[in-house]
């Protein structure tokens, strides 16, 4: 810990503390929305008004500012997601056990985006809705992991307990991480292959990928924002007998 | 670009402004909902002490 600043120390340890994170996060909420609103005006008037159509997919290929972004937000918080697990299972963090379990929901939304407007672009595109391929068919599982931590974390009464179970699920279900990522080489599909994240240079123009850029980042306050919130929901579930959540219900705040 | 232009999507309204809707309701919906039920939380607390 010696490399770390005592600073940086001090605030982690603060943040573990439930009072401090709860109030601390309220004062933070305006900027992270602010911030989000002002990524997400700029990345739509970007993407879809500046941009200019694609050469191929016509004015079609302008579900790429939701659909990757919300693609690449179901990977991120699904890691997020196991490694808060494993933080919580390791060190008996609390704050680590809600972060995981809060994020469950934010991820498995933002997979049925990636999985919907995935489909509402290869129906013209393709000429179907679906296909059975590798990264269609793994995306899906994705889906159905984070359904299993929701489902696995209401199913079991005390949420200590239930926090366990949980990040085991979605530690082994990491597995599925790198197979839908790399999808798209290692197997034939119909899904286009990365355009972005290549080695060499990106093959999208610059005046299409800074939207798709502000939007992806975007996407991350979104995150953020949702995740505090449903955070700040199960520690008061949680802490409801403990004397700063019944300070702050006598108080009505 | 006229406005019609612009909202027509070059003949790909339906498939682009369903996938902005939809998206706009999840994300809106992912943070209602705890909001709300934090809100919940509070006045059923409270009516329990009384």
């Amino acid at each position: 810990m010696f490399l770390v600043p005592d600073v940086v120390v001090r605030f982690f340890h603060r943040m573990a503390s439930p009072p401090h994170f709860y109030s601390f996060t309220e004062r933070l909420m305006p900027w992270l929305v602010a911030i989000f609103v002002l990524l997400t005006a700029a990345g739509l008037y970007g993407g879809l008004y500046l941009a200019p159509a694609d050469y191929q997919q016509g004015d079609s290929y302008r579900i790429i500012y939701i659909h990757v972004p919300s693609a690449w937000m179901s990977l991120f918080i699904y890691v997020v997601m196991a490694i808060a697990g494993a933080i919580g299972l390791i060190w008996r963090i609390k704050l680590a056990e809600i972060v995981a379990i809060s994020s469950a929901p934010i991820g498995a939304s933002f997979t049925f985006i990636a999985l919907s407007t995935g489909s509402l672009w290869g129906k013209p595109m393709w000429g179907t809705w679906w296909v059975w391929d590798a990264r269609l068919t793994s995306e899906l599982i994705l889906l159905f992991l984070y359904l299993g931590v929701i489902g696995l974390y209401g199913a079991i009464d005390d949420k200590r307990v239930a926090s366990k179970a949980v990040a085991i699920l979605a530690l082994v279900g990491v597995v599925n991480i790198p197979v839908i990522h790399y999808s798209v080489e290692w197997w034939n599909t119909l899904h286009q292959g990365p355009t972005v994240t290549k080695m060499d240079k990106p093959s999208i123009h610059v005046s299409m990928l800074i939207p798709l850029l502000l939007m992806a980042l975007s996407f991350k306050f979104y995150y953020l924002i949702a995740l505090l919130q449903r955070t700040r929901l199960e520690l008061l579930r949680r802490e409801r007998n403990s004397q700063w959540v019944k300070t702050m219900v006598l108080e009505n705040k | 670009m006229t406005m019609q232009e612009f909202f027509a999507m070059g003949g790909y309204a339906f498939y682009v402004w369903t996938s902005y809707g939809l998206t706009l309701l999840v994300l809106l919906a992912n943070v209602i909902i705890p909001v709300s039920q934090r809100k919940q939380f509070f006045s059923q607390s409270l009516k329990r002490k009384r």
